[in-house]
């Protein structure tokens, strides 16, 4: 059962590394705007499995509110980009 | 749009659809039934319903109808199976070693009037395959599609936005 | 009940991992969109329900969690991609058609 849970998250973190490296590479901002998104995503994803293995109920709140500030943060950062400050 | 030229019409309407959804958010958020709890539940969900309900009212939410509901439940079920069928689409284009791609920016028009409807309209084009909504302006979307077919306007709507609208229709109006 | 869980958390995993990879290799910004946004809300949501489906006391609050990603992640793509169109980030070599500078004109008409 864990094993399987370790696997899962090896493959997670190995995407959100991809992520990484288009973040770094990026040409443009939107590029990079682009894989922050992806990778705040896929983290909300990480959050409930790792609430699963070490039991805790309280990760799913974590993740809610790493969801919702994500969302706030990444419209903010698309209106940035739109016209600047 | 149209509930700004009469305002007080389903006022009471729209503030209990969102009185109703917000006990419903709290009941999960908490996961518990004791008195206190669903006590102070109440009173948050009305001062929040208060506060907020004048937003709510501009949207224009239609009256509840078994027709619009039976519509409903039909569009998230097409919703669902297209979602699921855009996943593949897109696994097999980052897959496959020559990258299958033909993008392009079109634009398309939509019949729908309100603007809730319109949204709906656009996040579902976004969740299906290969099309994504770049943005909006009075009936026209702009469309970023990874496999173009047909540049077109009416033969590429019948493509991408048909399937959704015919559902859309009959809810909200 | 625990495979069928345990399967369906395999799924929204393996489609998380796709969404990330075409971050990585499709060629300009909104081929990476369609796939972040298509790949990582479905693989998002299947690994968020499959979890509720081994753990059925935190179904609902899966569900809640599922939902509002659901709802939220294609309007912040779509906020990004707007944007993107608005400063001009040109379309790669292999795009066919560009009607973006028609639709900029149909705002003063």
């Amino acid at each position: 059962m864990s094993t399987i849970m370790i696997i899962y998250l090896g493959m997670i973190a190995g995407g959100i590394l991809l992520s990484f490296i288009r973040m770094l590479v990026g040409p443009t901002a939107s590029d990079r705007a682009v894989a922050v998104d992806t990778i705040t995503t896929t983290i909300v994803g990480m959050l409930v499995i790792l609430a699963f293995v070490f039991q805790r109920y309280v990760y799913l709140d974590v993740a809610l509110v790493y969801s919702l500030l994500a969302f706030v943060g990444l419209c903010a950062i698309a209106r940035f980009l739109e016209r600047g400050f | 749009m149209n509930a700004k030229d009469v305002p007080h019409q389903g006022s009471f309407r729209s503030s209990l659809y969102l009185f109703i959804i917000l006990m419903i958010i709290w009941l999960v958020l908490t996961n518990s039934l004791k008195t206190e709890e669903l006590l102070s539940g109440l009173i948050i969900s009305l001062l929040l319903t208060h506060f907020l309900s004048a937003n709510y009212r501009e949207l224009g939410l239609p009256r509840l109808r078994l027709k619009r509901a039976a519509n409903f439940i039909a569009y998230v079920f097409v919703l669902l199976s297209e979602i699921i069928k855009a996943n593949f689409d897109v696994a097999y284009r980052v897959l496959h070693p020559k990258m299958p791609i033909r993008p392009g920016i079109i634009i398309i028009k939509t019949s729908l009037k309100q603007d809730i409807a319109k949204v709906i309209l656009a996040n579902s084009i976004t969740l299906t395959p290969g099309t994504f909504t770049l943005d909006i302006k009075d009936d026209a979307l702009l469309i970023h599609w990874i496999n173009v077919k047909s540049e077109e306007e009416g033969e590429a709507a019948k493509r991408i936005s048909e399937r959704f609208e015919k559902y859309l229709k009959v809810v909200f109006e | 009940m625990e495979f069928f869980g345990m399967v369906i958390t395999g799924i929204g995993v393996l489609f998380l991992l796709l969404g990330n990879f075409g971050i990585l290799r499709l060629p300009d910004v909104y081929n990476r969109i369609q796939a972040g946004t298509k790949c990582t809300t479905f693989g998002t949501f299947f690994t968020i329900v499959g979890i509720g489906f081994l753990e059925p006391e935190w179904l609902w609050k899966c569900i809640l969690i599922a939902l509002f990603v659901l709802i939220t992640n294609p309007i912040s793509s779509h906020a990004i991609a707007r944007a993107s169109v608005k400063i001009g980030v040109p379309l790669c070599d292999k795009s066919v058609v560009d009607k973006t500078k028609e639709f900029e004109e149909k705002e003063e008409a």
